[in-house]
């Protein structure tokens, strides 16, 4: 997987005498498909870093900042490329413009593949020109000269400039060719791989105004959109006139909307606009509202979680009405005398994203024009969404990307865009929409609950002879909902002599989306939850068990960005650092471990845990060893991500989403207990470096962290989780 | 109707219904977005201020609840992020996204106010109504006392945590 690149970097001078660096290639569509659609616009050249005259550099921030540091790593790689000291470095966020910056989104813990030889690009070719600049006034060679902490000097003298010096002569040179562009050693580097404090921890210990919520316009209004409690339903009467009468609202009205359940533009409701958001959101509290609940589908009102469980049991037991892949003579297989059948179902519920800060964005009509601050994580997306449903071009819209209160997925939906500029036009103001928390809960695009059925043969050996996979989600016949999907290559694809899996589906009226690790959250769980049964059943370790499966190809594999060897090798390592072999579960203490790959990363977790006499958890201590390429950019950063990985899983084994009668619950933090600072475990985080390009951290660490936990919980009391949430086996988090 | 706040040692004519939450007077009114709106229920810490020297939920607390008292916003705990909790929460790189820690900060300055030298224990009893959703426990945790020996070296008491203005 290590990844073939040109790239082509422009340059021009800028106002005030610095330089730009611009570029305007970004080869990365070998990296995931979904990545491509945006290769399709080609890119064009704009400035990533400026030097200013005093020496100071300003480097341009590109993705979407929701709380996984890309604001302080992607400029470090610049930085340390263009050989300057972190202390000159000013950062500073772009605005929306993938024409000039390439990609701009955060999701699919994409940032550091798409952009780490890029940002390396754009700043070792700044330093090259900074070279050559000086080289020409000194009339010397550009190899007799060298840089460092922002200075050229000539290495047979004691002369130097300043870059900032340099910057007015470097903005006439030509572009220097790629070919003579040399990248440093990671020995040379002394900014990547060094701690670095966030860039926004000044502003964000201090209180100032920095996310979304905070944005303000002059002469800006607050608004809230009361949506109906049953996705998709439309106003049909609602007290307009006396809302419109209460202190400071400015104005109440119905959003027609639509009803595509699955990523709508913008949800019917009601929008109250008022000079404060919590006058808006009192008046909203006395809204008396006759709904049309069946407005997406008649059947919605009735669609609960007691009622997908019961068509799932129905549906689980049968042959999936999909299949994805098979291979193997699996029947045979399970019939062999020899061969030991294990059979489990696995479920887990829909989740909310509940990002801290809620969804929100401000927005300014004027003649024809639209200006839009928002923290999304897929803003073009959300401009595209705005434009289509505003009806005006996209160029006539700016969007200006803000510091994000956590992202998790939630923020790849833009609907809260959508709501601000068509509120901000019907207004004629420029306008705030700011979600209530209930709003949050009970609008998301949730994590989609799920149902598998797994079978598994282990022969006379105890060795993995046959496995299938049936998964139950939600669709319309084929087509399944947003996250709702399995691949053809779950594990352990190839990786078993006789393979089945498929799906089938139920209809659903109810948005789904990505959440952190979409689709591995859920999978992991249940795979190597049922691998640990089905190891257990054949008195084999787990690790073992796993590595022995991992060692083996059949029908040429799996997915090729799964690397086998790189797995085995984290959970090797895993089980080592923790002293896996030397555990003693039982009598209420229990460790588990678990692995998993995705987007592009490996991970492995072992977690310890203890269950009381009242069936509460407890999680002591984990360990985990991720292999995300052969650097980390900013270890802060990265042990960051996987310590928030690791207690959102914990999380992930606790809190649900019901539906009942249409409507999600529940709708506030008090129902949904996500892990809180004394449920924290001592986190032991290894990452192990091999030659592999950089990978993202968003989302590796999680998967594997689940089934750990509820493996250890199966090692310490001998009961099986096989649902989620763990109050369904009966158990709690302490 | 006109309510006199005191907010960070200033005092403050605020023109709003006197039911509107201290959380929406401060944002709104008073322009500091410091506290963050996260729940608006009392459930999630992030509108967290410090009232007459205890941590209080902006969110649920009327503004007429807060005449007469001495309001402290992450604002006024120091002017240029000095303070020893926002060094601390600097250096050790605490924040994720960040929008929870306005509201763990000040929590933890009541806390160290009143028990400078806090065990693990204690820590997470004052902290537990602060949910972080990006998961940044354990560095608040290691923050915490990391200001505590940082304050305990310069200054004695507990006088550097927090200091309302004498009324
Ligand atoms: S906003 Fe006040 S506690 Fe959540
Ligand atoms: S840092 Fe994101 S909620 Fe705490």
């Amino acid at each position: 997987m290590q990844f073939t690149r040109r790239h082509f970097l422009k340059i021009g001078a800028v106002a005030g005498g610095g330089l730009a660096i611009a570029l305007y290639d970004l080869p990365w569509s070998d990296i995931r498909p979904f990545a491509e659609v945006y290769a399709a616009g080609g890119l064009s050249p704009h400035a990533f870093v400026h030097v200013h005259p005093d020496n100071t550099v300003t480097i341009m921030s590109k993705d979407p900042e929701i709380g996984q540091g890309i604001r302080t790593s992607l400029p470090m790689i610049i930085a340390d490329e263009l050989d300057v000291d972190w202390s000159q470095v000013h950062v500073v966020q772009a605005d929306l413009d993938q024409a000039i910056y390439g990609p701009q989104f955060a999701g699919g813990s994409m940032a550091t593949p798409i952009n780490w030889e890029p940002m390396n690009m754009v700043g070792a070719t700044g330093r090259r020109l900074m070279i050559l600049a000086a080289a020409r006034r000194w009339g010397i060679p550009a190899d007799s000269c060298t840089t460092s902490g922002g200075h050229v000097y000539d290495k047979a003298g004691n002369r130097s400039f300043t870059y900032g010096e340099l910057a007015a002569d470097c903005a006439k040179l030509p572009v220097p060719d790629a070919s003579s562009i040399s990248l440093k050693k990671p020995s040379e580097y002394r900014i990547i791989g060094e701690f670095t404090p966030g860039v926004d921890n000044p502003a964000i210990t201090t209180g100032k105004p920095l996310f979304g919520i905070d944005v303000t316009v002059p002469g800006m209004l607050y608004a809230v959109v009361q949506k109906c409690p049953v996705f998709g339903g439309t106003v049909k009467h609602a007290n307009l006139d006396a809302i419109r009468r209460m202190s400071g609202v400015r104005d109440a009205f119905v959003i027609a909307g639509d009803q595509h359940t699955n990523n709508p533009a913008i949800e019917p409701g009601i929008a109250v606009v008022a000079d404060t958001w919590w006058q808006a959101q009192a008046a909203r509290l006395s809204l008396n509202v006759d709904w049309d609940t069946t407005a997406a589908s008649p059947t919605a009102p009735e669609q609960s979680t007691e009622s997908f469980n019961q068509k799932a049991a129905e549906l689980l037991p049968q042959q999936p009405s999909y299949n994805l892949r098979s291979y193997g003579d699996l029947e045979s297989a399970f019939r062999a005398p020899s061969t030991r059948v294990i059979e489990a179902d696995y479920a887990y519920p829909f989740l909310a994203h509940a990002t801290l800060e809620p969804q929100n964005t401000a927005a300014r009509y004027q003649d024809g024009k639209l200006e839009i601050w928002t923290n999304s994580q897929a803003p073009a997306g959300g401009r595209g969404q705005v434009a289509k449903t505003l009806g005006i071009s996209e160029s006539d819209i700016t969007v200006h990307m803000i510091r994000a209160g956590g992202g998790f997925g939630r923020r790849l939906r833009n609907e809260y865009m959508v709501e601000a500029a068509w509120i901000s036009r019907a207004v004629k103001a420029p306008v705030h929409v700011l979600w209530s928390r209930e709003d949050d809960f009970t609008h998301d695009s949730y994590r989609p609950a799920g149902w598998h059925h797994l079978k598994a043969g282990i022969d006379a050996h105890g060795r993995l002879t046959a496995y299938s996979q049936h998964l139950v989600t939600f669709g319309d016949g084929k087509s399944v909902e947003s996250s709702a999907g399995i691949g053809p290559n779950e594990f352990p694809a190839g990786r078993v002599p006789n393979y089945q899996i498929g799906y089938s589906t139920m209809p659903l009226f109810l948005r789904t989306g990505p959440l952190r690790a979409p689709g591995s959250n859920a999978y992991a769980f249940v795979g190597q939850s049922f691998l640990d049964e089905v190891a257990h059943a054949a008195g084999r370790d787990p690790v073992d068990f796993q590595l022995e499966l991992l060692a083996n190809t059949y029908d040429g594999g799996g997915d090729r960005y799964y690397l086998p060897e790189r797995l085995a090798d984290v959970l090797r390592q895993v089980a080592e650092e923790s002293g896996w072999r030397k555990r003693k579960s039982g009598n209420g203490q229990g460790w588990g471990i678990a692995a998993y790959a995705c987007h592009l990363g490996f991970c492995a977790q072992v977690a310890h845990v203890s269950v009381d006499s009242q069936n509460r958890v407890r999680v002591h201590e984990t360990w985990s060893v991720t292999d995300v390429g052969s650097q980390i950019v900013n270890p802060s950063a990265a042990r960051a991500q996987v310590e928030g990985a690791t207690i959102e899983g914990m999380g992930h084994t606790f809190v649900a989403v019901t539906l009942k009668n249409g409507t999600a619950h529940p709708t506030n933090f008090p129902n949904y207990p996500l892990p809180r600072m004394h449920q924290t475990p001592k986190m032991n985080i290894s990452f192990r470096i091999t030659e592999y390009s950089p990978t993202g951290l968003g989302e590796p660490a999680l998967p594997p962290i689940i089934p750990a936990i509820t493996n250890a919980i199966f090692a310490a009391t001998g009961k099986r989780i096989r649902t989620l949430p763990l109050t369904h086996s009966g158990f709690s988090l302490a | 109707m006109s309510l006199q706040l005191r907010v960070n040692r200033k005092i403050i004519p605020v023109d709003a219904a006197p039911d509107t939450p201290l959380l929406w007077v401060l944002r709104e009114h008073l322009g500091l977005k410091g506290p963050k709106f996260g729940c608006g229920v009392g459930a999630c810490g992030a509108c967290t201020v410090i009232i007459n020297g205890i941590a209080t939920r902006s969110c649920i607390t009327p503004a007429s609840a807060a005449v007469g008292a001495d309001v402290t916003t992450i604002e006024g705990l120091s002017a240029d992020g000095t303070h020893p909790l926002q060094q601390a929460w600097q250096q050790l790189d605490v924040p994720q996204c960040g929008y929870c820690q306005a509201g763990q900060i000040m929590s933890a300055a009541a806390l160290l106010q009143h028990t400078p030298h806090p065990t693990d224990e204690q820590i997470n009893d004052a902290m537990d109504g602060n949910l972080c959703r990006c998961g940044t426990y354990a560095r608040i945790r290691e923050a915490i006392h990391k200001a505590a020996a940082a304050a305990n070296s310069t200054q004695s008491g507990s006088s550097a945590f927090h200091k309302p203005a004498a009324t």
